[in-house]
């Protein structure tokens, strides 16, 4: 089954929207500043709505099935979010209002800065960024505020270990500074030797991810942030991982700096396929003062917007994603203290249950245990021409989203497995069962897994033509 | 309550299955100096107290469901069909990450190349992505686009002083380590014409919103010459616009325009607070490879069935990593939806009519607030659905004035244009009836 674009189901004249009488004079209207022709789809509400459901039963969600997409904390998304988050006092406030009309919405902010710090042990937060990346510029933004404003120009050297998130190099580019690669050793830890070697008077810091996308926990953690901040650069912890050390851990304790949350992955707001998330950044007191901002400030009973004494500047128009943030603070007050760890500890249950089961059938290149995910190798004996594109592709005939695929980059034909607190034993012991099956298969009747997905509404895409031939908009057939 | 399903029985044969006798064993790894800390944290609440708490707190809002808005300056209190909110509430769509998979996001991606087709059409250009964070975080990659398409031999970008100062900032705190040279608003005195008289052969692009800050349109004529000489010094022309002027306006792709882009928001995305919004990004198809964001595109399957993937998305986190001039990722998929639905719900009648409701009844306002004496609009140059208006008493005092009578009021343009103190711009969308602007004059009246 599959659609037709919207454009191919216009008629002319439809409408799918009834709109009020103009009630007022009309006024001039220049005749050279208007546009001679607006060639939008014309629909009817009931076609439009069955075109958009139609494409939403070609769509898989955490609420259609299990996702275990590495790195990216696909857990399950509560309701009462959705319901919060469209409280009408909440969403039909405009962001330039006098503070004195909003102290709700600020009041909220407050309270979830407060507890976003208390859960990394910073003291700060801003929520203004509106992703993870978003927080990751604005981290290492404050980072060099923080070197500039000591008089330390020097340095312009941000290292990024192998097994960090994709997103640090370019983060780090577009600060003005050069990335220099830290390689992981034997065991999957940073290596320290590397790391000394390159600790000098012109490293701004390190940006850590920890546990790292292996899904391992550091083990030299205290000695990296030693020699870190031993030639004076800063500890970045990038908090995509958060799922795993809700109250196991509180990152400052560990000598992270500074810290971008996402909002979209430990704090189960949706990912909205592929967005909006919410990326606020926690820092240590000294980096206080340079928080992208304004952020919100308590007077008294009153809560206002400040912006900190020596901020990096606005990352972006008016406060962050508030939606975003009614989700994650409604979570967070759901669970507390208790139930926050609850999910913290489950998640790495899950994922050491998962890796336990799977080791013995696809190689696992660092056999101990995991935190919240680990990496398969999706290579079988037996299958050399078997690759982890073809489990992928055929575990979605079996009924399930696939692993991350081919990242991190430093585990060969890598299947990157998240499986979340929210999952049942049940559900984990299925998805192992049809690992092993797809094992099998690799063996008996590889084809099955080349040809794969044979389920959905279309099959393996073109994705180099896509690239080569770009049709980036409809563009009508000619007559 | 903590969404986990599992029972201590469960927990137990997991951990016999790991071979570990508690969960606290699988932490062993972490410094027990640090392990297990006290978080400090609220009681935990069920689902019936934090909707009590929440809706508590948002009564002490003063919400523009409960007040006439006239407010806008880059957010703006439109009308978002019901169906935008049906559509974007399918948890098929909601509940689902970036579509790496294509075989399993086909709704996802055939929605956002809608999305796209739409865009296009709306703005005049030849490609349009899946969106960016907001309006300021796009024109922001705008300007660092346009200096990767100069080769990075271009460092000064010109700014218009009546490009949203927020989006002015925000373009600041993202190239404040590229040390480049941005000029052209420390002036409100620096018209295009000046603007014009800057560009040189070190401009990577002018950057204009049209309408602009103040609500102001510039005539297409204008905006082409403009267009023309950037093009003659070797920059690129970057404009913000209101994407609900473009159901009236003649496009930015028609005068010129290299990049376009400006806040997605008032397309079926309510005020929120000032988020999540939606920031669009259109270009000329010649820089496609340059643009960052995410694009669908359509490709075929093994069988030559149509199809839709991500496409050019190696350029972020993939191959040339480190050598990527942006760093999104996560965007605002669910808004572009929202606006994708709302764009396509109105139609191509629908969005016409919405720019003139916008257009005559911002008129009509203009002109009875302009009859009131001690108030005067300032109507020298065209405007589509804000206008400056020049008041008795101080702004805020205004302000709280017309609160008081169930009005949220205007923008204080002091703030961002000393030379404008004493002015305040205000909003009318077609969510403001006759009778509410009506209210709104008799309260101007009586206010001051």
């Amino acid at each position: 089954m599959t659609e037709p674009l919207i454009y191919e189901i216009s008629r002319p004249g439809r409408c799918g929207c009834f709109l009020p009488e103009m009630e007022v004079p009309e006024s001039a209207l220049p005749q050279e500043y208007v546009r001679k022709d607006l060639p939008l789809p014309e629909v009817s509400e009931v076609d439009l709505v069955r075109h958009y459901i139609r494409l939403s039963q070609i769509n898989w969600g955490v609420d259609v099935g299990f996702y275990p997409l590495g790195s990216c904390t696909m857990k399950y998304n509560p309701k009462v979010n959705e319901r919060a988050c469209r409280i009408p006092g909440l969403v039909k406030t405009h962001p330039y209002q006098d503070e004195a009309t909003v102290q709700g919405n600020l009041q909220l902010m407050y309270e979830l800065q407060e507890a976003l710090a208390e859960i990394g042990g910073f003291s700060a937060v801003s929520l203004q960024p509106a992703a993870g990346a978003h927080g990751e510029l604005s981290g290492i933004l404050i980072m060099r505020a923080y070197h500039h404003a000591r008089g330390d120009t020097r340095r312009n050297k941000v290292l990024i270990p192998d097994s960090a998130h994709g997103t640090n190099p370019a983060s780090t580019t577009m600060s003005g500074f050069v990335m220099v690669q830290i390689p992981s050793d034997a065991r999957g830890n940073v290596d320290l030797e590397a790391l000394q070697a390159a600790c000098d008077d012109t490293v701004v810091g390190l940006m850590l991810t920890n546990p790292n996308t292996l899904g391992l926990f550091d083990e030299n953690i205290m000695r990296i942030t030693e020699m870190v901040h031993g030639c004076g650069g800063l500890m970045y912890g990038d908090g995509a991982n958060l799922n795993a050390l809700l109250g196991i851990f509180k990152p400052a304790e560990l000598g992270f700096d500074v810290m971008h949350y996402n909002l979209h992955k430990t704090f189960s707001t949706p990912h909205g396929g592929g967005g909006p998330g919410s990326g606020p950044v926690g820092v240590v007191e000294k980096l206080a003062k340079f928080l992208p901002g304004p952020i919100v400030a308590k007077a008294g009973d009153a809560y206002k917007l400040v912006m900190p004494e020596a901020s990096i500047g606005r990352v972006k128009s008016f406060y962050g994603n508030f939606g975003v943030m009614v989700r994650a603070y409604t979570y967070i007050k759901m669970l507390g203290a208790e139930g926050l760890r609850q999910a913290s500890e489950d998640a790495v249950l899950n994922a050491n249950y998962l890796q336990a089961h799977l080791k013995h059938v696809y190689p696992l290149d660092h056999d101990r245990y995991c935190m919240h995910e680990f990496v398969l190798r999706g290579q079988i004996p037996g299958a050399p021409d078997v690759h982890a594109l073809d489990i992928s592709k055929r575990l979605i005939d079996l009924g399930y989203h696939p692993p991350t695929n081919y990242f991190p980059l430093i585990v060969p034909e890598a299947l990157m497995i998240e499986p979340t607190e929210t999952e049942s034993k049940e559900t984990l012991d299925e998805f192992v069962a049809a690992m092993k099956q797809i094992a099998e298969e690799a063996k008996t009747d590889p084809e099955l897994l080349h040809s794969a997905p044979h389920v959905t509404p279309v099959g393996r895409l073109d994705e180099v033509k896509a690239a080569r031939e770009l049709r980036l908009r409809w563009i009508p057939e000619p007559e | 309550m903590t969404y986990v399903p599992h029972s201590d029985a469960d927990r137990k044969a997991m951990l016999a299955d790991i071979g570990a006798k508690t969960v606290g064993e699988l932490f062993q790894v972490v410094p027990e100096e640090v392990r297990y800390p006290l978080l400090n944290l609220p009681r935990a609440m069920s689902e019936v107290e934090i909707l009590r708490e929440l809706q508590a707190m948002s009564e002490r809002n003063a919400d523009v469901g409960h007040n006439l808005c006239f407010l806008g300056a880059g957010a703006y209190n439109h009308y978002v069909p019901s169906v935008v909110d049906h559509i974007v509430s399918r948890s098929e769509f909601f509940t689902a990450y970036t579509p790496y998979q294509p075989e399993l996001s086909q709704g996802t991606l055939q929605a956002l190349f809608e999305y796209q087709s739409m865009m296009c059409a709306l703005t005049g250009m030849e490609v349009v992505n899946a969106s960016h964070y907001d309006g300021a975080t796009a024109a922001a990659e705008a300007v660092i686009m346009a200096v990767s398409v100069g080769r990075g031999k271009r460092h000064k970008v010109i700014v218009s002083p009546f490009l949203h100062p927020e989006y002015r900032e925000t373009i600041r705190t993202y190239t404040q380590g590229m040390e480049l040279d941005i000029a052209g608003d420390e002036s409100a005195a620096n018209t295009l014409d000046v603007l014009t008289g800057m560009l040189d052969k070190q401009t990577a692009c002018v950057i204009v919103q049209n309408p602009d800050f103040l609500g102001r349109m510039a005539s297409p004529a204008v905006l082409s010459n403009l267009a023309e000489a950037a093009h003659a010094a070797g920059a690129l022309f970057v404009v913000s616009a209101n994407p609900v002027s473009l159901g009236l306006l003649v496009p930015p792709g028609e005068y010129g325009a290299d990049i376009v882009v400006g806040e997605g928001q008032p397309l079926g995305n309510e005020l929120n607070y000032g988020g999540p919004y939606l920031g669009y990004f259109a270009c000329r198809e010649e820089y496609v490879r340059k643009m960052a964001g995410r694009l669908a595109g359509e490709t075929v399957d093994v069988h030559g069935k149509r199809g839709f993937v991500l496409t050019l998305s190696t350029r972020e986190q993939h191959i040339r990593r480190e050598k990527a001039t942006s760093n999104i990722c996560t965007n605002q998929a669910l808004c572009a939806l929202a606006a994708g639905v709302h764009l396509a719900a109105l139609g191509k009648c629908g969005v016409r009519q919405i720019a003139e409701l916008n257009y005559h009844r911002a008129h009509y306002a203009a002109e009875r607030i302009d009859a009131l004496s001690g108030y005067s609009v300032d109507r020298s140059e065209p405007f589509f659905n804000e206008f400056i208006v020049s008041i008795p008493i101080a702004p805020a005092k205004l302000n709280e004035r017309l609160l008081e009578k169930g009005i949220v009021g205007g923008y204080d343009l002091g703030k961002d244009y000393p030379d404008r103190a004493g002015q305040m711009l205000f909003c009318v969308t077609e969510l403001n009836s006759r009778r509410d602007i009506d209210c709104l004059i008799d309260a101007l009246a009586e206010v001051a």
